[in-house]
């Protein structure tokens, strides 16, 4: 699920301190130029430093979802991605998904199917989704449910999540 | 006190019986919930870590904090010789939780010191430069190893009716065996978390991340040495609790109140996720040994059932877990005579806490599997032999701790389910296909629950509620539950919004605080809406009638004539919009805030004979489950899944089912992939999500047919005839378990019952069929033997 990354990695900043690099990523439209150490992830970056906390922070680990953003239209976890990784990527979170106060058909679907209980996987659950509709490839109630197993929820709202995908989806 | 009965006709109710959805929705879809971590950090915030032990047992021989302090970035270090006032315990009731373990630590795992410092990095990398060296002593690491050195934290409490030895030797067959059932991490996806804000005066506010604001407040007051007025917590919601925030949030908001306190800084503590499932207590793990006397119809005559529970270092609230079992090892069935031994073992693991059920599923899963083995062994369908034992309506319905089963549905609801899933049609199909085919194997089965609901412990049975009523015709309501994704709030908020005829959107719920209403419960035991529903309800209540009394003088007409509804009021006939009234009666001087307190009736039971009625009613369901397994691997598929479950008159459909959903898909992960492991030293191995498997949306049943019984009604006079929905659909989930059996059953063609413990996990299941494999080795022509 994490993208490879091919680009030239950023060159260290020349005015920061010592083990710090500059780069610029656009997060939800707007452009943020970063001055920071080369080991922070993309999500203390949203978290800590751009106040973006909507995208939670699970296990830290890769391997429960709930840090899922979308990278360049693709859903990416944010506790396994260093930041200078993104260097003029665009990222969307969830804060950046309802377009001038609409909500997302997929933000919507949630309400609709009661897709949550405890709400903290839902942000990650919602981006992940995103990305699995732009990949194209689960047709499927089948498919939605394999493809989804990344993100993981506690409270057991898996139905009502793939019942909203599959809304989202225009499927039956 | 009179307790006001739910008002109104059904046809009137504009937000009760209605799935609107969480109050919460639109901000957990746009991100903008905010849970502790997300919170505006206060300026001068410091960041804690806690260094715990990493060995199971042992004297702290020496502990030198002098490095860590001369690290950078740190501004406290603390350990329990730094406490305060002393006070070093966070026991709930019963002592035996450090908040720093003194001498001895007693798992790996337990908290011995703790560091603020300007970045969670810096804490963490200073603890680690701590001199801490152990003498180590033996660990007990098993339940096993407990019973032979007859450790345990509280004493064994055992429940007797008639005379189990004597019917279990008279009746005319017996089984008796050993199942052990494994433990469960909560895993709530939000990890504990708190963060203390010192304000004037030495106060402390303490946003915490609890299912029990109230005992936080009143640990971080005992061990600061402050009074529980100088200490306010504070929870807006949980992302997750299921038990595992009851008690174990303590140890991470008293540390980041002692470290606040001794800074004068706001600190905040957020374990790692390992962290957090290495330093903090799970569902207990059993093993239970059972006898049972039966007939040849497969009626129970007699049972003698020996539970021991891995209670670990300490009580926490292992006693009321373990009575909890005992209450529920007859699950749905009538035992005539009845023994239960029930032994509260003391190991070297962490403390063993409340999670979801709460040793009701460990007690179900111990006669549901004896049922399964009488069922086997004279070879009768054990849904038949489920049937035959179930509590009766008229006779046969006393349970074993002289409770009477008054409202008994669960033979309607198994019946109906036999119908809606085709249980019959398919077992006679899955029969029939698995003679067919010699490595995939189907199993089914449908197993009943039947949970009591109220607080074993009776005077946790109460709530508090405080309502104002604004002139803009807003009402905002505070109840001293909490929000852990249940939609407690919502609920909530539609009782009270239903009192006025009001929306659901005029009224907001706040966050939970001990400022508000104090003394609460822990919102636990399924009772959030039972209890502080009903608290709100009688806030409202009472603001609702100092309305109708002024206005009723004021227009001069009959109190019975005015009626709330449509947001209006009508008045003899003459309508009026809710606010006006209000600005009326704020002229008037009428009173617009109440407080409502409930406590639930006719709950007692006496702790020391096991006798009495611990619960207020019972709530019902049942579960067929459909699996195939794949015998050369041990893998397995849930294939389908029917679910009929009773929550009596919903409050909210859409919430109740997503109770039911995920309550069973909780329970399903319990018995099937959930597997704690520790390794020889007692160090927990399965730590994260890497290696703890909780179930994925991949795991979901192939076919999920999950309904509420909605002919049902609560007997008693529980708010608006509802039903508590938050633990017992966990318990549906034992029909995954027995499917499991009952397709490893298949590989002998039935004719020997295969032996399984839980979790089911596909090493599990394979070890269980390579057993069946080598007994049916013994019993079958060499030919068969050697396929």
């Amino acid at each position: 699920m994490i993208s490879s990354d091919d680009s030239d990695p950023p060159a260290p900043a020349s005015g920061g301190s010592a083990g710090s690099v500059s780069l610029a990523v656009m997060v939800n439209g707007t452009r943020y130029p970063l001055t920071l150490d080369p080991r922070c992830t993309l999500l203390d970056v949203l978290r800590e430093q751009l106040d973006l906390t909507g995208t939670k922070k699970g296990c830290d680990h890769g391997q429960c979802g709930a840090c899922t953003i979308l990278v360049d239209g693709r859903r990416v976890l944010a506790c396994l991605t260093l930041a200078v990784m993104k260097d003029g990527a665009n990222i969307t979170t969830i804060e950046g998904l309802a377009k001038d106060g609409v909500l997302h058909p997929l933000q919507q679907a949630f309400i609709e199917h009661d897709a949550f209980q405890c709400g903290y996987c839902t942000p990650g659950q919602i981006c992940s989704a995103v990305g699995l509709i732009a990949e194209g490839r689960a047709q499927t109630a089948d498919e939605i449910r394999e493809s989804m197993s990344g993100n993981i929820c506690r409270c057991g709202a898996y139905p009502n999540i793939v019942a909203a995908i599959q809304q989202a989806m225009g499927l039956p | 006190m009179t307790v006001p009965r739910t008002s109104g006709s059904e046809d009137m109710l504009r937000a009760v019986r209605r799935p609107v959805p969480h109050d919460s929705a639109e901000k957990h879809v746009s991100g903008e919930a905010i849970y502790i971590d997300d919170i505006p950090e206060p300026r001068a915030l410091l960041h804690a870590y806690i260094r715990s032990s990493d060995i199971a047992h042992g004297r702290i021989k020496k502990l030198d904090l002098a490095p860590t302090r001369a690290q950078p970035g740190v501004a406290a270090a603390l350990a329990a010789a730094d406490l305060p006032t002393g006070h070093n315990d966070i026991g709930p009731g019963f002592a035996g939780d450090p908040v720093f373990a003194e001498q001895i630590v007693e798992y790996a795992g337990q908290s011995v010191f703790a560091v603020a410092a300007e970045t969670r990095e810096q804490a963490r990398a200073a603890a680690m430069q701590a001199v801490v060296e152990y003498e180590e002593l033996p660990a007990i690491l098993t339940i096993e190893e407990a019973l032979a050195q007859d450790a345990q934290v509280l004493p064994t409490v055992t429940l007797m009716r008639g005379d189990a030895d004597k019917s279990i030797a008279k009746a005319p067959r017996r089984i008796s065996g050993r199942l052990a059932i494994g433990g469960q991490d909560h895993f709530y996806l939000e990890g504990q978390i708190a963060m203390a804000v010192p304000g004037e005066d030495g106060d402390m506010l303490v946003y915490s991340s609890t299912q029990h604001p109230s005992e936080i407040q009143h640990h971080v007051a005992h061990i600061l040495g402050l009074d529980a007025n100088g200490v306010t917590v504070e929870t807006r919601r949980m992302g997750g609790g299921f038990g595992g925030k009851e008690t174990q949030g303590a140890l991470f908001a008293v540390v980041a109140a002692l470290l606040a306190q001794k800074t004068g800084r706001p600190v905040k503590l957020r374990p790692d996720r390992d962290d957090d499932m290495i330093l903090t207590g799970k569902r207990h793990d059993f093993i239970a040994d059972y006898v049972v006397g039966f007939d040849e119809e497969g009626r129970i005559h007699g049972v003698d059932f020996m539970l021991a529970s891995r209670c670990g270092m300490s009580p926490d609230l292992s006693g009321p877990v373990n009575d909890r079992a005992i209450f529920h090892a007859d699950n749905a069935y009538f035992l005539p005579h009845v023994r239960i031994v029930s032994h509260r073992s003391k190991t070297h693991t962490v403390s063993n806490t409340a999670f979801r059920g709460f040793g009701g599923p460990q007690g179900m899963m111990v006669i549901e599997y004896a049922i399964d083995e009488i069922a086997r062994t004279l070879g009768i369908d054990p849904l038949t032999v489920r049937k035959r034992n179930l509590y009766g309506k008229r006779d046969r319905n006393v349970t074993p701790y002289t409770m009477k089963v008054e409202d008994n549905i669960l033979a309607k609801i198994i019946g109906e389910l036999e119908r809606t899933s085709e249980y019959w049609q398919r077992r006679k199909a899955i029969t029939a296909w698995n003679a067919t085919s010699p490595f995939l194997k189907r199993g089914l089965a449908l197993t009943p629950v039947k949970f009591g609901i109220a607080f074993t412990a009776t005077h946790f049975n109460q709530a508090g509620a405080l309502l104002l009523v604004y002139t803009d015709g807003s009402l905002k309501l505070n109840h001293g539950g909490t929000e852990m994704g249940q939609g407690l709030n919502t609920k909530v908020a539609q009782i009270v919004a239903d009192e006025f005829g009001l929306d659901f959107e005029d009224v907001k719920i706040t966050p939970t605080t001990t400022g508000k209403v104090p003394n609460t419960s822990a919102t636990a035991a399924s009772s959030g809406t039972d209890l502080n529903g009903r608290a709100s309800l009688i806030a409202a209540r009472t603001i609702k009638e100092r309305l109708i009394k002024f206005a009723a003088a004021h227009f001069h007409v009959a109190p019975g004539k005015i009626v709330f509804a449509n947001r209006e009021v009508s008045i003899g006939g003459e309508k009026m919009a809710f606010v006006e009234l209000v600005n009326l009666a704020y002229k008037a001087r009428v009173s617009l805030s109440a407080t409502g307190y409930f406590a639930t009736p006719k709950v007692a039971y006496d702790p020391t004979t096991m006798r009495g009625r611990p619960f207020l009613y019972f709530a019902y369901g049942a579960a067929a489950s459909e699996v195939l397994v794949d015998t050369l691997t041990g893998e397995y598929k849930v294939e389908r899944v029917d679910l009929l479950h009773d929550v009596g008159k919903s409050i909210n459909p859409a919430i109740d089912m997503g109770q039911i959903e995920g309550g069973f898909i909780q329970g399903m992960g319990w018995l099937t992939s959930e597997e704690l492991y520790w390794d020889a030293k007692g160090r927990l191995q399965t730590h994260a999500p890497s290696t703890y498997k909780i179930p994925a949306c991949s795991d979901l049943p192939r076919q999920f047919n999950a309904r509420i019984a909605d002919w049902s009604r609560n007997r008693e006079d529980v708010v608006y005839r509802s039903k508590a929905v938050g633990e017992p659909p966990l318990m549906l989930a034992i029909s995954v378990f027995h499917a499991i059996k009952d397709a490893i059953a298949a590989v002998g063609q039935y004719q020997i019952s295969p032996q399984l413990d839980a979790p089911a996990t596909p090493e599990r299941v394979l070890n269980a069929i390579d057993a069946l494999r080598l007994r049916l080795g013994d019993h079958l022509p060499a030919r068969e033997a050697a396929e």
